[in-house]
């Protein structure tokens, strides 16, 4: 059979979880580093990340607005998907999905940013004219109340509404990290680490996300980069990523040393199908090497324009490597036989429901999305509303 | 006899009871079949299988299985004494048009029939988001195909293979064991078509069940046992080399 080498069992030839399901633990990976990095500012005091504290809750909430798409494409009956709200099946890993994306997109989220822009909103609405000026009067929801103590109760709130999202976003990850690691039918995905693994991958995405969009924005805004926050980012993608490569060597080390009955399929596989999204893209590429550069800028004395040009390069290589990592993970997972006697080739379309194309306009629309919010909702530290006196009291 | 306002009065409502069924499809009611007196599952002796794809042909056409997807299908496993570890497998177009003559006359030739092991702990059901996949009280592993999203994840949850997308409904689809049939007192259509009787419908809460004796007699394996999984498709003679 064409693209069969070995024997599959014959339902096995044909993949069933195409490149929009790469794509959507790409999506929410994204989302959740991107909160925890915004959590480093308002819960662990980490001030030189101030600046991008707001565009990463922006950053979190453009990509999980998207983060369902891919699944609802991929669905056969999508009219049907509400019925995971309605009846969940509560030994199903996918059934609570519905419940940690709107828990972490209303409860955490858009709150936390509602909070934190309230005052700026009511200050829009009172100076803006027109549709927009609409608009910022319906995002107030009939709260015009901006007095200190008022800001110093949003303050309050918007830190505890954090601390709670730190373990959600953990939530919300490790749950997609989990949907792969408890088939226990399949050997690539089984693994207790998979939901660690994917954890630490998401926040070394959001994070490195978060950079590239403050690095880019700023340049395009003609502004200076705030090089101690960049340094900041940078450093903390740095130590996150090491404990991220570390569990995946544990994994990839412990399977060849305990050498079960799938490692001969598996190793073949790394081998052939997969060397080079895998050995090539995804470890030396866009992981060994972001980590050289990244370590690189802690160790030598480089200007910041180097500094900047490595950080840009490290960034996009992690991005690169993540959204690899995933691809190997969910088409990875596909392309061996349960039997352990064959494989099978992922054929993507690309002007099909799960093809390319459709791939392709999921990765942009976050970015569109973040650039309208990022218009609404100015997220520039000049207009970092939060007084001081009010932060101080609320802590 | 002349049809007047009264007779058509009379007739309508039966008219409309008749209309009903017609739009309901083949009715499925077996008003005698009590779900909590069977345990179904297969008995497969692998010694009698003679790879003839009767099985596989019989549920196509029983069941509608789309081309190129199995509800049930057959491997002819090659096994060398020196490579227990290693067989050689084929299954051409599922062992449907049975299987050319052996290419390597050494080692041991034989035939594993192979569909849905009705698991008593199934993986797929474990999964489902929605629970339109679950096991009933008599044993079978079934899909509401009005209610499955097609999101796949028990097609991914399966170690066997048993389950697939169905092109036609979107939905998932497996082996029912001809639920169809048996719930009005026939066995399978793979059962019935086996001419050696390599394959047989067993229920294990009938005490009267040839099972029971098969089961005491003979060395009996089900598939991938530490899966546990609890299948109930039980093989005769199932050598070490299977997957």
């Amino acid at each position: 059979m064409q693209g069969v080498e070995g024997f599959m069992y014959p339902n096995e030839v044909e993949l069933q979880w195409s490149v929009l399901i790469v794509l959507y633990p790409f999506l929410t990976g994204l989302v959740a580093g991107a909160f925890i990095l915004a959590s480093l500012e308002r819960v662990f005091n980490v001030e030189a990340v101030k600046p991008t504290y707001r565009l990463a809750l922006l950053t979190a909430l453009a990509f999980l607005l998207i983060a369902p798409l891919p699944l609802q494409l991929h669905l056969g009956h999508p009219e049907r998907s509400f019925e995971m709200y309605l009846t969940p099946h509560t030994t199903s890993a996918m059934a609570m999905f519905g419940f940690v994306y709107l828990w972490y997109l209303m409860a955490v989220l858009v709150l936390e940013i509602w909070l934190d822009y309230r005052r700026d909103i009511v200050l829009l609405s009172q100076s803006t004219t027109g549709v927009t000026r609409l608009i910022y009067r319906a995002m107030t929801l009939g709260s015009s109340n901006i007095s200190e103590r008022a800001l110093h109760i949003d303050e309050r709130a918007g830190w505890l509404i954090t601390v709670i999202g730190i373990p959600s976003a953990f939530l919300l990850h490790g749950y997609v990290g989990f949907i792969f690691g408890s088939i226990k039918a399949n050997p690539w995905w089984s693994s207790p680490l998979m939901p660690v693994v994917f954890i630490f991958s998401a926040m070394v995405s959001g994070i490195a996300t978060v950079m590239l969009v403050y690095m880019f924005l700023t340049w395009s805004r003609k502004q200076t980069i705030d090089m101690r926050c960049v340094d900041t980012v940078a450093r903390y993608l740095f130590y996150i990523f090491i404990i991220d490569f570390t569990l995946e060597m544990l994994d990839l080390i412990h399977r060849i040393y305990e050498s079960d009955e799938s490692f001969r399929s598996l190793d073949f596989m790394v081998h052939t199908k997969l060397y080079v999204s895998h050995i090539v893209v995804q470890i030396f590429l866009g992981t060994v090497t972001p980590i050289l550069l990244l370590g690189a800028t802690q160790v030598l004395n480089l200007t910041d324009r180097a500094r900047k040009r490595i950080y840009g390069l490290a960034g996009c290589l992690t991005l690169i490597g993540i959204f690899a990592m995933r691809w190997n993970v969910v088409i990875g997972g596909q392309l061996f036989s349960k039997s352990f006697l064959g494989y099978t080739t992922y054929k993507m379309g690309l002007v099909t429901r799960e093809g390319l194309l459709t791939a392709i306009v999921l990765t942009v629309l976050p970015l569109v999305i973040l650039w309208v919010l990022v218009k609404l909702l100015p997220p520039w530290p000049e207009r970092h509303t939060r007084p001081d006196s009010v932060i101080a009291h609320a802590r | 006899m002349n049809l007047t306002r009264r007779h058509l009065l009379l007739l309508l409502p039966a008219a409309g009871v008749a209309w009903k069924y017609i739009l309901a499809g083949t009715p499925e009611v077996a008003p005698n079949y009590k779900l909590t007196d069977h345990w179904w599952g297969m008995l497969i002796d692998l010694t009698k299988c003679i790879g003839c794809g009767n099985c596989v042909r019989a549920c196509q056409a029983e069941n509608d299985v789309p081309d190129g997807y199995f509800r049930t299908w057959v491997e002819r496993y090659h096994v060398t004494d020196y490579d227990i570890e290693n067989p050689q497998v084929d299954s051409p177009d599922g062992g449907r048009k049975g299987f050319p003559p052996a290419k390597d006359p050494s080692g041991k030739n034989f035939f594993v029939p192979k569909l849905c092991n009705h698991c008593a702990d199934s993986p797929c059901t474990q999964v489902c988001p929605v629970g339109a996949t679950f096991i009933g009280p008599d044993g079978v592993v079934l899909v509401d195909k009005t209610y499955c999203l097609g999101c796949r994840y028990c097609v991914q949850a399966c170690p066997y293979g048993c389950r697939f997308i169905s092109p036609k409904t979107e939905t998932a689809e497996k082996c029912t064991l001809c639920y169809h049939r048996i719930t009005k007192g026939l066995t399978t259509a793979c059962c019935e078509t086996c001419p050696t009787g390599a394959r047989q419908l067993a229920d294990l809460k009938n005490p009267k069940d040839p099972i029971h004796e098969f089961l005491k007699t003979h060395s009996v394996q089900v598939l991938k046992p530490y899966m546990a999984t609890h299948a109930k498709v039980f093989y005769n003679n199932l050598d070490g080399s299977v997957r």
